[in-house]
């Protein structure tokens, strides 16, 4: 068994799927915005003070601060896909 | 739903969908004017006339779902559960983000209302290489499907046909069960999209590209600094031609007026009282003007997302977040609808702190005040060679707004308890070439809101400060009339003089008196009142109020207005709460007086600790 991984701990370019929403104040929101389970998502750039971090997520790009990126449980992808190149 | 008359139609979709473009072309000109910049914070409302129908258009605030997280969303929503539900949903969404803009969709159409899905930024959509078969999305929702270009306005003739013409049927896939489960509405829409849409190719936006730099460490800092910079250049040089030709226009209406009119009370009133009321109101609406053009136009391109992108790390350490941006820069051209804009943070402490220290950020109202005191007491010369005296103590006066608002925040941070997380869950939307059409209209409205609403304060309390400063008690009665020439007996200087020994630790004196008192009306009053006050008793003269002040001497023969009054007023000016409006917003914001009585106070504090210090520092 891999320990579960979260997306705060992913690096930047790091292509995984979204496995869980742990309950928190920011599951509705998260699940709303589009973070739900299967969904694929990568880590694009910082914010210059290293929070938040903006993601790919499927076609658009989504601000997270770190803490609310340990809220989602990832499994990252063996093959990384070249995604938007 | 046969009765055109009453046909209501609400706008529905994601942020930076369109739905203000859609609905500036539905509606031109046929809209109410709210008083908010940049992105909608308000339901609005619009008529289509088309076809010798007339159908009322709600605009809504852009929102993500129907379960409301801030109180620009609960706005948004708010249609949706009265008892009397519109006619018909026209929801548009982003084609090139489509599933996620059909989540609220789906969330909409299990409410049983006709619906219409239009689908905008297919330009996008096809650049980024997803093709939308929008006659099997009919087909497959059971609903009409229109595709437009909002920013171009192709394909809205067709939606204003249909909205005047249709009838259109509720949504009927989506609404079977009533479950609320996020997993369930993605599923739904998962399987839609894979019968509708397909991806060819992939390929790289210019936004990735912008954003490198917008969000790059040193490079983005900079470009917002030089951004910021450019604004304030903007504001200043651009609008010094259209406020002299504001200027000379009016002092040639008033000289003009001067030699027509009979002497007597009636042309007084008219050139001291009206004239100059008016003139210093519309003398800075170009200012304002062009501050709510780089406003909207940040926020329309996308960049003011990334600015708070940016900046939400160092603003969270200070009590406020990445959200606090918007306002606090509004803050720059006006506290009202600053405040009015916190609505889009979802956190109660994140909102309130930054509710409490936008109206330290200096507003375009104390921007005359400054204008006048900068140029009778810092000399035009040059530093560095390049660089304008003038124009850098403006900059510091910014500068220590900026800062004050900043160190308030951190303060209130510690006082005020609350439990709740705040979080900053944000879209950043791509970059796309501004609308100007959508920004001019924004900028119009708001120049034109300001007119009227300042111009009505401004109005009456000239009119009124011109009697109190022109007429007196008749000495040694209390009821009696009398016009005095001097302004020194008039009602006015008596209550000048009555304030006097307050005011007098901080360098004022009692005409400064009373112009503090009138500037509580509306900062800007200041310049009007002081116009006023060095005009009573002078209708022949026309001279700039800034060489009647420079005149106005002591005793001693030093002059009133020296480096260490000047100074000091500026301080008093860039601190004090001296807004009515400000304090009526924040009590309808925060829905308390405990808030805007305690903001009140400290800012008043802080605005006298501050001068006193400096007046004493410098005389």
């Amino acid at each position: 068994m891999h320990k579960r991984l979260t997306l705060a701990q992913l690096h930047i370019g790091q292509l995984a799927r979204i496995q869980q929403v742990l309950d928190g104040p920011f599951k509705e929101k998260l699940l709303e915005m589009g973070c739900v389970p299967g969904v694929l998502i990568k880590p694009l750039f910082k914010a210059p003070l290293g929070d938040p971090i903006a993601y790919n997520l499927e076609e658009y790009t989504l601000s997270i601060r770190k803490s609310e990126a340990r809220q989602i449980i990832v499994k990252p992808l063996d093959i990384l896909f070249k995604d938007e190149q | 739903m046969s009765n055109n008359e009453s046909l209501r139609i609400v706008l529905a979709g994601n942020p930076n969908c369109g739905k203000s473009s859609l609905f500036n072309k539905l509606t031109g000109l046929n809209q109410k004017i709210t008083n908010v910049p940049g992105t909608t914070i308000e339901n609005r409302e619009g008529k289509l006339k088309s076809n010798n129908t007339s159908i009322r258009i709600i605009d809504t605030p852009g929102t993500y779902s129907i379960n409301p997280k801030s109180l620009d969303e609960e706005e948004a929503v708010k249609v949706f559960f009265e008892k009397s539900r519109p006619d018909t949903i026209l929801y548009i969404a982003d084609a090139s983000n489509l599933k996620r803009n059909l989540f609220y969709f789906s969330q909409l159409a299990q409410k049983g209302v006709p619906m219409i899905l239009v689908l905008n930024m297919l330009d996008v959509a096809t650049y980024r290489g997803f093709e939308i078969d929008s006659e099997r999305l009919e087909k497959e929702l059971g609903i009409r499907v229109f595709k437009i270009n909002a920013r171009e306005g192709t394909g809205v003739d067709a939606v204003k046909n249909a909205l005047s013409q249709e009838q259109f049927v509720p949504h009927y896939k989506f609404d079977e069960e009533n479950n609320d489960s996020h997993e369930i509405h993605y599923e739904k829409i998962n399987n839609l999209l894979q019968k509708t849409t397909k991806r060819k190719t992939q390929r790289e936006l210019a936004t990735s590209k912008i954003d490198k730099i917008a969000t790059h460490p040193i490079l983005g800092y900079l470009l917002f600094l030089s951004v910021l910079f450019l604004i304030f250049q903007g504001v200043f040089m651009l609008a010094e031609y259209p406020m002299t030709w504001i200027e000379s226009g009016f002092s040639i209406a008033s000289e003009f007026l001067s030699e027509i009119l009979p002497d007597g009370w009636f042309k007084k009133l008219i050139i001291n009282g009206l004239i100059a009321g008016i003139a210093g109101v519309v003398v800075f609406v170009p200012q304002i003007a062009i501050l709510f053009f780089f406003m909207s136009l940040l926020e329309d391109t996308g960049y003011m997302a990334r600015v708070s992108f940016i900046m939400d790390k160092m603003l969270r350490g200070l009590g406020l977040s990445g959200k606090s941006v918007v306002p606090l820069l509004s803050g720059a051209a006006c506290a009202i609808p600053a405040i009015m804009s916190t609505r889009n943070i979802e956190n109660w402490k994140d909102r309130l702190i930054t509710i409490m220290v936008t109206p330290l950020m200096s507003c375009s109202a104390r921007l005359p005040v400054y204008t006048l005191l900068i140029s009778m007491a810092i000399p035009s010369t040059m530093v560095l060679g390049f660089i304008n005296l003038q124009a850098l103590v403006l900059l510091a006066m910014y500068v220590l707004g900026t800062v004050a608002a900043l160190v308030a925040a951190v303060v209130f941070k510690w006082i005020i308890k609350h439990d709740i997380p705040s979080y900053f869950i944000v879209e950043l939307p791509i970059y796309h070439p501004p609308r100007w059409r959508n920004i001019w209209m924004t900028c119009w409205q708001k120049s034109l809101s300001f007119v009227t609403e300042a111009g009505k304060v401004i109005l009456i309390v000239s009119i009124v400060l011109w009697f109190l400063a022109s007429y007196g008690p008749k000495p040694n009665t209390t009821l009696s009339i009398q016009e005095s020439v001097n302004l020194e007996e008039s009602y006015a200087g008596h209550f000048g003089k009555a304030i006097e020994p307050t005011i007098r630790p901080i360098g004022f004196n009692w005409k400064i008196g009373i112009a503090l008192v009138t500037s509580f009306a509306a900062r800007e009053v200041f310049v009007g009142t002081m116009s006023t006050i060095y005009s009573i008793g002078d209708t022949e003269n026309f001279e700039q109020i800034r060489e009647k002040m420079n005149k106005d001497k002591l005793p001693n023969g030093e002059p009133v207005y020296s480096l260490a009054v000047v100074l000091s007023l500026m301080i008093f000016y860039a601190f004090a709460m001296q807004c009515m409006s400000t304090l009526a917003v924040v009590y309808k914001e925060t829905k308390s007086w405990k808030w805007p009585t305690i903001q009140f106070a400290y800012m008043t504090i802080l605005a006298y600790g501050c001068s006193w210090i400096v007046f004493n520092l410098f005389s």
